[in-house]
């Protein structure tokens, strides 16, 4: 195998490194020969989670098979580079579909397990983790585990959300959800306040299965956190009329357009944003009854746009996104929000969330409570200082902030936010006590084996 | 004329990129696959990938290129399995660096077998058996770099270009009989073998190259080549006159 030298970053293009790059066609190449390594998917985490600066990078785009899929129970298994599309367009059609998935599907299973990610219905179904029935990891001694609730429990739960650090994983076994259709049946309702917003992500229709709130950040004073809250479930097959009825599990696959260029810095700014969101609050929060939306537009709107991400700049941007615990949350957020609202740093998608309960994973994300993302374009000073600022409001709330998105996180606010850190660390120390699973990001928070 | 969706499309060298790319075409269009190769855990893979995403039946076996006496055998083995041929893919391929070449004769002897002597052996096996049944088709990968000899890569482009003649001669003599052969030149492909090469530029992907395969089978071409441009970049540099090209840095 050969390796190419590459410039690397994560999708919010921040930072940029130079890596060695290695691209495996076969499964056990996943696991490099010498060296140390860091396991690549789809590269959509935002920061420095999928590089090592200087050394090596391991894509595991090419395994991608699909070794099992039973039509009748819905259990699937894939090696790790298969992505969350392609098991969309295989599975949908037998009706099945993903049971928790993130904002877009552009994303490996691999990648999906490692930082157990979690999706708009983590309230009620929780994170990836929970569909996930076993996987293999290929330990830096050489081995095959099979790893399961039961059986490597220990390197299980070090692994879900443990960013790739214990080992690579291999084959993955996911137990798929049941839908009639490929349809969503959506409401959008406006809430005007802060207070509505979290009451509208609580305590809803108790048929949803999907909730979110996408917040104007730049609304200030007694607007503060005004949000339209989208609620959805998979639509049944009384939800449809005429073709849709007859065909309810296909969808026509949309256009895919492409961002040819970085946008100007000018182009987003405070005014720009503030009118789009504006407008974005009249329009969509007015909207009537429910309305039926293809899966597709629901889950992954921004996937019909391809890098979109050049919508920030060449400088690329930032995103922040934290979960705050349930009796600490509205205090906190509305803190957090106050404090964005006065920088006058507009973030062009802020989206907020409820989350349920935790997966068992040592270093997964979600806890019980509610999540704000932010996007944050890099422009100017005084972000980072910003950001720091906003960590602090998190430690002292007894939240954390999502590793996923992260890239500039202290290795000390880390450890005040991650309170299984500890076991994790010494579990490490077991599992690969020579660090050969490592990333820029494991170098930054300290993710290494004690001693090592 | 279409080509018939029925009848299995023997792969040979199916665990390759390009290989796997064009058997998922194939698979795509109905046909049933028999993937032969090496890597019988990786073949293993590739096979229920191929049966999950299309649902066609897929089955593979061991097949080493290089053991010729083998090939009779194998192919009668094949063939007791599935029962008809539809056609022939050859994906067998080997490029090591020149230098590599240069240092070692073994490694040339090793070009040389696997590129040429093993795909001469197989097709004639798999050609007297299409001819026989009076129809299918070869779809054979050769290479662009069997189109002129250059200093950085001779050994692999003379043994592509011996095949290229080959299967000229071949196509000739199986005209009349009704078996198509189609000579594959991929330009550059995103593969394992190019992946790491400085100064790729305009790369076609697996699926691309299977997709264009197809559709070249089903139109009965006679030669193909991946991405299409090469054939205009090779009509410059098969006409560039010798005296000239000794002197070029190719
Ligand atoms: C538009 C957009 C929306 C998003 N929305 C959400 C969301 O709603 N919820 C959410 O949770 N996340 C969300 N994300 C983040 C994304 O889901 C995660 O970052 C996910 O991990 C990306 O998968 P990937 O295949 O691109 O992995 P990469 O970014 O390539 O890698 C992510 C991590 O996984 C590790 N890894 C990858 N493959 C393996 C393997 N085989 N073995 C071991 N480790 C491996 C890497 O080392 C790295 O630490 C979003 C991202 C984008 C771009």
């Amino acid at each position: 195998m050969r390796s190419r030298r590459m410039s690397l970053s994560g999708w919010g293009r921040f930072p940029v490194q130079e890596c060695e790059v290695w691209r495996p066609e076969r499964y056990h190449d996943l696991m490099l020969r010498e060296g140390a390594m860091t396991l690549r998917g789809q590269g959509r985490s935002y920061g420095d989670a999928a590089l090592n600066e200087n050394g090596n990078v391991v894509l595991n785009a090419r395994v991608n098979r699909f070794i099992e899929f039973s039509p009748d129970t819905g259990l699937l298994r894939t090696e790790p580079g298969v992505t969350l599309e392609e098991i969309v367009s295989v599975c949908l059609p037998h009706g099945w579909f993903l049971p928790v998935t993130p904002g877009t599907k552009y994303v490996s299973i691999g990648g999906c397990v490692a930082a157990d990610v979690h999706g708009k219905n983590h309230f009620r179904d929780g994170s990836f983790g929970a569909a996930v029935q076993a996987f293999e990891l290929l330990t830096a001694d050489g081995a095959r585990l099979s790893c399961t609730r039961d059986n490597n429990s220990e390197l299980f739960f070090a692994t879900l959300g443990g960013m790739g650090l214990t080992g690579v994983i291999g084959e993955v076994t996911l137990q798929l959800r049941r839908v009639e259709s490929a349809w969503m049946k959506v409401r959008q309702k406006k809430s005007p306040d802060l207070e509505r917003v979290f009451a509208d992500l609580a305590d809803g229709d108790p048929e949803d299965e999907y909730r979110v709130a996408w917040i104007d950040c730049l609304a200030r004073g007694r607007h503060l956190g005004r949000s339209v809250t989208m609620s959805a479930r998979h639509a049944r097959m009384d939800d449809l009329s005429g073709t849709r009825r007859g065909q309810p599990l296909v969808v026509a696959p949309r256009r895919k357009r492409t961002l040819p260029f970085n946008f100007p810095g000018w182009a987003l700014n405070s005014l720009s944003i503030g009118v789009f969101n504006h407008l974005y609050y009249a329009r969509e929060g007015a909207r009537g009854g429910p309305s039926v939306s293809d899966y597709d537009r629901y889950f992954y709107p921004l996937d019909a746009i391809a890098h979109w991400n050049r919508m920030y700049g060449k400088r690329g941007f930032v995103q922040y996104q934290c979960v705050l615990p349930s009796d600490t949350a509205f205090d906190g957020m509305r803190e957090i929000l106050e404090r964005l609202s006065r920088s006058r740093r507009p973030s062009f998608l802020a989206v907020l969330k409820r989350l349920g309960e935790e997966s068992g994973g040592l270093l997964s994300f979600p806890m019980p409570g509610y999540t704000l993302a932010l996007d944050l374009p890099l422009r100017g000073r005084g972000l980072l200082p910003l950001l720091d600022e906003l960590d602090r409001i998190v430690i002292e709330k007894g939240g954390r902030v999502y590793l996923a998105k992260d890239a500039r996180l202290s290795a000390e606010a880390f450890r005040h936010m991650y309170p299984r850190l500890d076991d994790w660390l010494a579990i490490k120390g077991r599992i690969d006590p020579d660090n050969r699973f490592t990333s820029s990001l494991a170098r930054r928070l300290g993710l290494e084996p004690p001693h090592g | 004329m279409a080509e018939s969706t029925t009848g299995t499309v023997l792969v040979l060298g199916a665990g390759s990129a390009m290989a796997r790319g064009i058997a998922a075409a194939f698979a795509s269009h109905g046909h049933a696959l028999y993937l032969a190769g090496r890597d019988l855990e990786e073949l293993e893979r590739i096979a229920s990938d191929l049966r999950v995403r299309t649902g066609v039946d897929v089955d593979f076996g061991q097949f080493d290129a290089l053991d010729t006496q083998s090939h009779a055998g194998f192919v009668q083995a094949v063939l007791a399995e599935v029962g008809a041929l539809a056609g022939v893919v050859w994906a067998v391929g080997y490029m090591p660096a020149q230098e590599q070449a240069l240092a070692d004769f073994g490694e040339v002897q090793r070009i040389i077998d696997t590129n040429f002597t093993a795909a001469v052996s197989m097709l004639d096996v798999c050609s007297a058996h299409l001819e026989k049944e009076s129809g299918g088709f070869l779809a054979v990968i050769s290479s662009v770099a069997g189109d002129r000899g250059r200093q950085s890569n001779y050994y692999y482009g003379s043994a592509k270009g011996a095949l290229t003649l080959y299967l000229q001669g071949l196509r000739n003599r199986l005209h009349s009989s009704g078996v198509r052969v189609l000579t594959i030149k991929p330009g550059f492909v995103d593969t394992a073998m190019t992946w790491g090469l400085p100064g790729l530029f305009l790369v076609a992907s697996p699926e691309q190259v299977g997709r264009a395969v197809v559709r070249a089978v089903q139109r009965r071409r006679d030669v193909l080549y991946v991405p299409w441009f090469w054939r205009y970049i090779m009509l410059i540099i098969r006409h560039i006159p010798e005296r000239v090209f000794k002197r070029l840095k190719l």
